[in-house]
């Protein structure tokens, strides 16, 4: 009897110990994926049914609620500039010289036909203040062990009601996201790869968005510089820092 | 009456000269009224078409709705009052509830507004009836445009994916249930219809709507926290552009009316020139010069008479045959206005007596106008034909 009972004690001990919890694997996540402020240089890769083209842009953003994006190329796109501020966005067209303000069913347009749409851009909330968390299981990919994590939103406003997140078990970051509606409908898939340590936190650089409703093998994002907690001037997140 | 007679007999005298004249004149005549009867046509088309689609006999809005502004879609709905709810129930009001969405119709993503309908509602004419209860899954009614851009028929499965009232996305499979064909493109190009109970569902907004469509039984009264919107101010965009269509179509009728008009001027002035032993010999058997001057006036106007008759020979078997085909706008139809396929021209009393009052002053106007000469001759030098 007491046998079993050492044995059930080390099966337990050995269990919690190779399952952390699933809030604290949420919180080290975040805490590799959030930061005070951000500056990166990025090449977006969307695959249309006849080519595939290449936008590369710098952005900045500070926190969730600040963002400025100016694409650097191809020619066409070059000088096309975005702002977002809470939960509004403007985008100026060199072309036209015009800032126009994208809202309601704009919002929901995908981004220069990638698989990501504006308001998809706008929302980057730390998943711990979103999400509940319970770890479902464990997988390996490409080579690196992974907790399974099912998000569920405790909040309303949460884009996606569920996700499905595989965290690598050493750096604590995401290397698949499976996003989903209140009904359960799977809608978009996120692969990320390219880790790397930049200012002592690990980090994704390349990731592969898939909206799953849509046709066409998805939209590959590839940061090429990124930096953490630089001091961004107050101007940039300005309407006027649009036009110059 | 003599100078009726004189005019009519030199007119018949001058033969082709006359008709070429009275030919020009005819036709800007008949293309006048053929242009104002095709606009007025379309016009009482949209306007009835727009009622009884889309706006009912009225509409009521929630304070932050703007039919123009898509930023005020998110926000804009509220609640229904029980007196509200009574005259739904009675079908004097059929509440529609708006929302934003994105529909997947063979893997291509499509901005949508789905609109929730009451399916017992008989104000507007959309086949709300075909909107069965959800079983497996829900059905929807979309109209001819929508089916043909995203390449639905009856019976299809669409996904839509949207966001609820706390911005949280939800998708589901509907089922296309019946294609309505509607002349309006405001109730049809990028729209899906519902079940108002469904939709309230989906986005979590329980008996709520965005507005209202009142119906001719319904009592106009103001209705606590809901904006008014009269027929007047809902077809407003028709009638500005039904006034731009008709300012357009101005310029054309106007460059025409002046060719015929020239024309009349031009053969009076040669008429006075050629004739100036007539008008000595007029004046010598004792009329006054206003009378000759009356004279070639009338004769002048006369054409814009026999043309408006030469325009009624040929323009009314001619608005006959277009009024029993009609005309075709498939070209217009790519626009936002509401088109029909066909048109069929109304030609109201008042625009055929104003088209006629304004041929003959214009007509008659240059016909005096180089009459006046007349008043400045000689008799002894007319009868010589020499000019003044």
């Amino acid at each position: 009897m007491e046998k079993i009972l050492l044995l059930t004690i080390s099966f337990i001990s050995l269990t919690c110990y190779s399952q952390p919890d699933a809030n604290s694997i949420l919180d080290k996540v975040d805490k590799n994926m959030s930061s005070k402020n951000r500056v990166f240089e990025s090449e977006m890769t969307i695959h249309g049914r006849r080519s595939s083209r290449t936008i590369t842009a710098r952005s900045y953003s500070v926190g969730t609620k600040q963002s400025f994006t100016e694409y650097l190329s191809p020619a066409r796109e070059q000088g096309t500039k975005m702002l977002k501020l809470e939960k509004q966005l403007w985008i100026y067209s060199p072309s036209t010289d015009r800032i126009i303000q994208i809202s309601g069913n704009m919002l929901r347009q995908s981004v220069m036909g990638s698989d990501l749409s504006y308001e998809d851009m706008m929302d980057d909330r730390k998943l711990t203040d979103i999400y509940t968390a319970k770890v479902s299981g464990n997988e390996t990919i490409d080579g690196r062990n992974t907790y399974i994590l099912e998000l569920t939103a405790k909040v309303e406003d949460a884009t996606y009601y569920s996700q499905k997140i595989w965290v690598d078990a050493e750096h604590f970051v995401p290397l698949k996201q499976e996003l989903f509606a209140k009904g359960g409908q799977l809608l978009k898939r996120i692969t990320l790869s390219g880790i790397k340590l930049i200012q002592g936190r690990w980090f994704p650089t390349s990731a592969v968005y898939k909206d799953v409703l849509k046709e066409g093998a998805g939209t590959e994002f590839k940061m090429t510089s990124v930096k953490f907690d630089q001091n961004i001037p107050d101007y940039i997140f300005t309407k006027a820092a649009l036009k110059q | 009456m003599l100078a009726f007679k004189l005019a009519f007999k030199n007119l018949m005298g001058a033969g082709l000269r006359t008709w070429l004249n009275v030919s020009v004149l005819s036709f800007a005549f008949v293309i006048i009224v053929f242009y104002n009867g095709m606009i007025d046509g379309w016009n009482r088309q949209s306007r009835i078409d727009t009622r009884n689609w889309e706006i009912g006999d009225g509409q009521y809005w929630h304070p932050g709705y703007d039919r123009l502004d898509a930023y005020t879609i998110n926000d804009a709905h509220q609640v229904m009052s029980d007196e509200i709810l009574s005259d739904v129930k009675n079908k004097n009001l059929a509440p529609v509830l708006i929302a934003q969405a994105t529909a997947y119709p063979l893997g291509r993503m499509e901005g949508v507004l789905l609109k929730g309908i009451d399916p017992e509602q008989i104000i507007l004419k959309l086949p709300s009836d075909k909107l069965k209860p959800s079983d497996d899954h829900d059905y929807a009614i979309i109209g001819k445009r929508m089916a043909e851009s995203a390449k639905l028929k009856m019976g299809d499965k669409l996904l839509i994916r949207w966001r609820d009232k706390n911005g949280t996305f939800d998708a589901r499979e509907i089922e296309i249930a019946s294609i309505f064909k509607c002349d309006v493109p405001n109730v049809d190009k990028g729209q899906i219809y519902l079940r108002l109970d469904v939709l309230q569902k989906m986005m979590g907004m329980g008996n709520e709507a965005t507005l209202l469509v009142a119906g001719n039984g319904f009592q106009t009264r103001n209705l606590k926290n809901w904006d008014l919107k009269n027929s007047d101010f809902l077809m407003s965009d028709i009638d500005r552009i039904i006034q731009a269509k008709k300012a357009g179509g101005s310029i054309i009728e106007g460059l025409l009316l002046i060719i015929a008009l020239i024309a009349i001027f031009d053969t009076q002035v040669l008429s006075i020139f050629r004739r100036q032993k007539e008008i000595g010999t007029y004046i010598a058997l004792g009329m006054t010069r206003p009378q000759v001057v009356g004279i070639f006036t009338v004769e002048g106007a006369a054409y814009s008479i026999l043309a408006t008759l030469l325009g009624a020979a040929y323009g009314i078997p001619l608005f006959m045959l277009i009024d029993k085909l009609g005309i075709s706008m498939k070209a217009a139809r790519t626009t936002d206005l509401p088109v029909a396929e066909k048109i069929f021209p109304y030609y109201s009393f008042n625009l055929i007596l104003i088209t006629i009052i304004i041929v003959i002053i214009s007509a008659t106007i240059v016909s005096y106008m180089p009459a006046r000469k007349i008043s400045k001759m000689k008799p002894t030098d007319a009868l010589k034909g020499k000019l003044a």
